[in-house]
């Protein structure tokens, strides 16, 4: 298990056109060349931002790899509380959930 | 040149890019302090605009995340998000690389501040620049401080950085001016994203106007986490300039919850004497 791991993907991905080409042209052959878990790599290929957010994946790494693959905010949203619904309390980092109540 | 302007604004991603889901009237005022805010900047005849943010990982990963760096790049291009959910186009903004150079050298006297020759920017200045500098004109010259990635520079030591800024514009010959962008309280990039504790903000607006560094040092990382959430940490931004504009008071231009914005929406202003 590494949240670093898959956080520094993301990172890579949200800021550097090369390898979002290289997420759109074979997402699994870039998925080769990071250390992850069985679930981290299916919560990768499915887009899972449920799961990613439970996982404890930085707020504001997720809020923008949501954007990239063109989640609408209030999806985005519910995403993140049916993967807490799903899979539990957030598991790691500070972008808890506290009352689950925001704008949306 | 001592500096010649100090200015705080909020920077949520929302303002821009979900804004026709705000009350107009609202959205309206906010903009037009955010406007304001610009407009008093471009009186005040810079040369260059310092923005002292707080990034979102566009740049800066726990590989090797330093507590304040400066930016020393001849231009800096963003948003690095999707335009489109920003709201945003994509555009160039010029730096001043000599400028930052000299400006790097004198604050190491005080704080050892990490630099950056390639930059992008995120929403945490794209939005900011949106309303203040809308033709991109005008040398930018960025700073992060960390308040994503614990651990975190203590408040004091953010204090102590704007006094260090201020004594670096003070030493080269340009007008600068220096504007804080960040929270005040809010709980982005969660379930909970809208939620904003008003009075936690009204409190801490209330040190901020005063310049009351004792006060604006006074919380520890775990009050406010809980009180005024991730994004809490970003008001090292606004202490930053708080300290760079020491001894002098502050005007709030604008303060009001916009929930779908994500944050308390913030203009505000320390009145330092301009010089001619």
């Amino acid at each position: 298990m590494s949240l670093y791991t898959v956080q520094k993907l993301l990172y890579n991905l949200n800021r550097d056109a090369r390898v979002r080409q290289r997420h759109a042209d074979d997402f699994g052959d870039l998925l080769k060349e990071y250390d992850l878990s069985e679930e981290e790599r299916r919560a990768l290929v499915d887009g899972d931002i449920g799961l990613l957010y439970v996982m404890g994946v930085n707020g504001q790494i997720l809020m923008h790899y949501a954007a990239l693959l063109g989640y609408p905010w209030d999806d985005y949203i519910k995403s993140m509380r049916e993967g807490l619904a799903k899979h539990g309390p957030v598991r790691h980092g500070l972008y808890l959930t506290t009352d689950g109540r925001g704008a949306v | 040149m001592p500096l010649v302007f100090a200015g705080v604004c909020s920077h949520a991603p929302g303002i821009t890019g979900r804004a026709e889901r705000a009350d107009p009237e609202l959205r309206e005022d906010f903009y037009a302090a955010m406007r304001r805010l610009g407009g008093e900047i471009r009186a005040a005849r810079p040369d260059a605009l310092v923005i002292v943010a707080a990034e979102h990982f566009a740049n800066f990963f726990m590989n090797n995340m330093p507590a304040y760096c400066m930016g020393m790049a001849e231009r800096y291009e963003g948003p690095i998000e999707d335009p489109e959910w920003l709201g945003i186009a994509p555009r160039t903004y010029p730096g001043a690389p000599a400028l930052s150079r000299r400006l790097i050298e004198r604050i190491m006297v005080r704080i050892d501040l990490a630099y950056a020759e390639e930059w992008q920017f995120d929403h945490g200045i794209m939005v900011p620049l949106h309303f203040l500098l809308p033709e991109a004109d005008l040398p930018v010259i960025p700073v992060n401080i960390n308040c994503q990635g614990p651990p975190l520079t203590p408040l004091s030591r953010a204090y102590e950085f704007g006094r260090a800024l201020r004594e670096a514009c003070d030493a080269v010959q340009e007008r600068i001016a220096v504007v804080g962008t960040g929270g005040i309280s809010h709980w982005p990039a969660t379930p909970d994203s809208g939620k904003i504790n008003e009075a936690w903000d009204r409190d801490f607006l209330d040190r901020w106007l005063a310049n009351d560094p004792v006060r604006l040092t006074a919380y520890t990382d775990a009050e406010t986490w809980r009180e005024a959430g991730q994004g809490g940490f970003e008001i090292r931004t606004f202490i930053a300039v708080a300290g760079a504009a020491e001894g002098n008071l502050g005007e709030l231009y604008f303060y009001a919850p916009i929930p779908i914005f994500a944050v308390g929406c913030t203009v505000a202003r320390l009145r330092i004497q301009i010089p001619p």
